[in-house]
């Protein structure tokens, strides 16, 4: 008997060593995060949701701040993109103790409650750094700014883009004398392009996400394909439903002959697309830019441009990053405030480095850089940031929201075959009835 | 509940003690309070007073963010039962329920008799079909997700190719059969519990019924309809009613497996609260689909317990 009470004592000796280190860790980790900086440095804690390629560049530039600002007690934290992000970023704005700066998708920031989650920017302090409004395209920079103030600073456009397999491009006679793609309008012309390569290698000529968890790629060549018809999916203050028709039918209809007739690979999941792209032998990849490390890192031959025109305008679905100010009790006046103006102007104005991963920098001087420009093939599609489709502002709508992967599943539906184009528009508009019809949760923000 | 049970089932050691220990029982101590009192706050705490709160927020307009919580009354229950999201993974969980019972009941008690019955090497059998149990979720969520199941490449794929059949099956991504993959993967990782009590009921009963059997004549068919099946029928009681309540509460092998998908074919109730409250920031409707699942499995444990009881007086 002796012996399993000794046991029972070390294991309660090492649950309170446990405990005391978690506590300690604890303290380090969020709670104390004035007390953690080093004696005269400001504190400043910066939350992002960038894995990947992405995560490295942010990393490798939240270091260089760090280096010129040795005064900035800097820490950085990267959490999982998506639901888990906004879930917690939520809370911690509800609580009154979020971070000092962190990243919010553009689209999502009428359903951020601003105004209670959220804290307006200083737009006399940005203007001492250099950053003023006349430097961005003026609709995204409107996209940040609720009831007159300023709530999200743009760092970038993530648009849909069209990757291209140069190899197979060139052997079926696409490209120009320079080795570009040759310019490709109508849906036509597109759907030649994609027979003349499928011809050249055997294989379907297209991949695109089209099924899995969370599937959102059949929602995003729909919002692109559609938008380019000029149609909107929501009225402009995101309140009803907008969605014409006759527009979205002749969208899905193009869509669903794209797999039926063996153009596109019609089952396949996000890893699996970028796989099959990978694999040499098809000639198109519809996706975000986000995927240029990756086929860069494969050694692919490949380049990328916009999403050609095939029903119109040359728009295409897009998202932006922003910096946003999460609501803290104690934000104004603070150190920490004046160091997150601070961050976030300085990471504008470094974001050529931040372009590196695909994104097109939202800060105008930025496009013009040499070093941008020397970017190949990132700065090949940059006059995109001038037709980008962002969702309209709908608290439900947004990278990650409630309504991508909603309607991402239906659309999935006409590339697998599942549903008909037709069946899946009224699908889709039963669905987006009901998100217009659920009260807002986390309220209108603005007044409270 | 869980708190007399242990109290007093050291206290009756055999039938004859027991009155007795329901005696002691009800005698109220200040001494017992005591020792169960760590138990009670902890219980209070985490089980109680969430379960109270909870029926508060599912009675709110309540949301992530802690705010604007006022009170709506039965909105959300009457949105609730009107969403058709609801009803959709309410019917995907009773359809995994009723799927993956059945086999998960029969394979466990099949198994639990090849090992009893196969006397080489028994531990290893044993060890075989329980090792899986072991594994945590996410580990049998991986495992199916990144080596049985990937089209064209994956093992189960591989495996029927090997009998010159070309599936490249959709296993997990094809709507017709993605629920079944779940129930397949569930089944092989969870059957070693059944069979561990399957196994525990067998080895108690007495070797004097068979010997008897034997001497009377009977054949090892009639043996095991005769003295195995019947004496293993409250087992089976209680495993399924503890496997039907397991597979009601099925959430990580399909979160992880699937995410739900696709297009929610695989989605149970349990993820459509987490989507709600967690996705769609509305706390108060997720505590009020929530409810209305608890009422559900309040439902069946007591039906069960009902039949139960009545298979347990049959069989005395």
């Amino acid at each position: 008997m002796n012996q399993p009470s000794l046991d029972r004592r070390k294991a309660l000796a090492g649950l309170g060593g446990l405990a005391a280190a978690g506590a300690v860790g604890f303290g380090a980790a969020g709670c104390a995060a004035p007390a953690s900086a080093t004696a005269g440095k400001t504190g400043l804690r910066y939350w992002h949701l960038f894995g990947g390629g992405d995560g490295v560049n942010m990393a490798a530039l939240v270091d260089a701040f760090r280096k010129e600002h040795p005064d900035i007690d800097t820490e950085a934290t990267q959490l999982q993109w998506g639901t888990p992000y906004y879930t917690k970023l939520a809370m911690a704005g509800a609580g009154g103790r979020a971070p000092d700066v962190a990243v919010l998708h553009l689209a999502r920031l009428a359903g951020f409650g601003p105004g209670r989650l959220l804290d307006p920017f200083d737009l006399d302090r940005l203007a001492d750094a250099g950053i003023t409004p006349d430097r961005f395209p003026s609709d995204v920079w409107q996209r940040g700014a609720v009831d007159g103030k300023q709530y999200a600073i743009p760092l970038d456009t993530h648009p849909m883009v069209l990757y291209y397999n140069t190899e197979v491009c060139k052997k079926a006679g696409l490209l120009d004398g320079s080795g570009k793609l040759r310019s490709i309008t109508g849906a036509a012309e597109f759907t030649d392009a994609l027979r003349a390569a499928k011809k050249a290698t055997g294989a379907p000529a297209l991949t695109a996400e089209t099924l899995g968890p969370d599937c959102i790629t059949p929602w995003r060549l729909f919002a692109t394909f559609y938008s380019q018809t000029g149609g909107t999916v929501l009225t402009e203050d995101g309140k009803g439903l907008a969605l014409d028709d006759a527009k979205a039918l002749k969208v899905l209809d193009y869509m669903a002959t794209l797999t039926s007739e063996g153009l596109m690979v019609r089952r396949t999941d996000y890893p699996g697309a970028i796989g099959v792209f990978n694999g040499g032998k098809t000639a198109f990849h519809l996706n975000g830019e986000w995927e240029v490390s990756t086929f860069t890192n494969s050694k692919l031959p490949f380049s990328m441009t916009r999403v050609p025109a095939l029903f119109g305008r040359p728009t295409a679905q897009a998202d932006c990053h922003s910096f946003v100010l999460p609501h803290r009790k104690d934000r104004t006046g603070s150190a920490s405030d004046e160091a997150a103006h601070t961050f976030v102007a300085w990471m504008l104005k470094h974001s050529v480095d931040w372009a590196r991963g695909g994104h097109v920098p939202a800060y105008l001087p930025t496009l013009s850089d040499p070093d941008y420009l020397a970017l190949q093939p990132q700065s090949a599609y940059r006059d995109v940031i001038d037709d980008v489709a962002l969702d309209q502002p709908a608290w439900f709508a947004g990278s990650a929201s409630p309504m991508w992967i909603e309607l991402g599943a239906v659309f999935s539906g006409v590339l697998t075959g599942s549903r008909t184009p037709g069946g899946a528009l009224r699908e889709a508009k039963n669905r987006l009835r009901k998100l217009l019809d659920t009260r807002n949760p986390l309220g209108n923000g603005g007044a409270t | 509940m869980t708190a007399t049970t242990t109290v007093a089932a050291p206290a009756a050691p055999d039938e004859a003690a027991a009155p007795r220990a329901v005696g002691v029982r009800r005698r109220w101590t200040e001494h017992g309070l005591l020792f169960i009192a760590p138990f009670l706050l902890v219980y209070a705490l985490f089980l109680i007073w969430p379960l109270a709160s909870g029926v508060g927020m599912s009675l709110s307009s309540d949301n992530i963010s802690g705010a604007g919580g006022e009170f709506i009354g039965f909105d959300n229950y009457a949105e609730a039962l009107r969403d058709p999201n609801v009803w959709s993974s309410m019917w995907n969980t009773v359809w995994f329920t009723i799927l993956s019972t059945v086999p998960l009941v029969l394979t466990g008690m099949v198994l639990a008799l090849l090992a009893h019955h196969l006397r080489v090497v028994q531990w290893l059998w044993r060890l075989s079909w329980f090792a899986p149990f072991l594994l945590p979720s996410g580990v049998v969520g991986l495992l199916f997700l990144w080596v049985i199941f990937p089209s064209d490449f994956g093992f189960a794929d591989q495996l029927l190719a090997s009998f010159g059949l070309h599936p490249g099956i959709g296993w997990l991504t094809d709507e017709r059969y993605a629920m079944l993959s779940i129930v397949l993967a569930t089944v092989w990782w969870t059957v070693g519990f059944n069979f561990l009590l399957y196994l525990a009921a067998l080895q108690s009963i007495p070797q004097h019924l068979y010997e008897a059997a034997e001497l009377d004549g009977a054949g090892a068919r009639q043996r095991l309809l005769r003295i195995t099946l019947p004496m293993l029928r409250r087992t089976t009681g209680v495993v399924v009613v503890l496997q039907v309540l397991a597979s009601l509460k099925i959430f990580d092998q399909v979160y992880i497996m699937t995410g739900g998908g696709p297009d929610a074919s695989t989605r149970p109730i349990l993820q459509y609260v987490y989507q709600a409250g967690f996705t769609g920031y509305r706390i108060g409707y997720a505590s009020a689909v929530s409810y209305i699942f608890f009422a559900l499995i309040v439902i069946v444990s007591l039906v069960q317990l009902r039949l139960s009881r009545r298979n347990g007086e049959e069989s005395k």
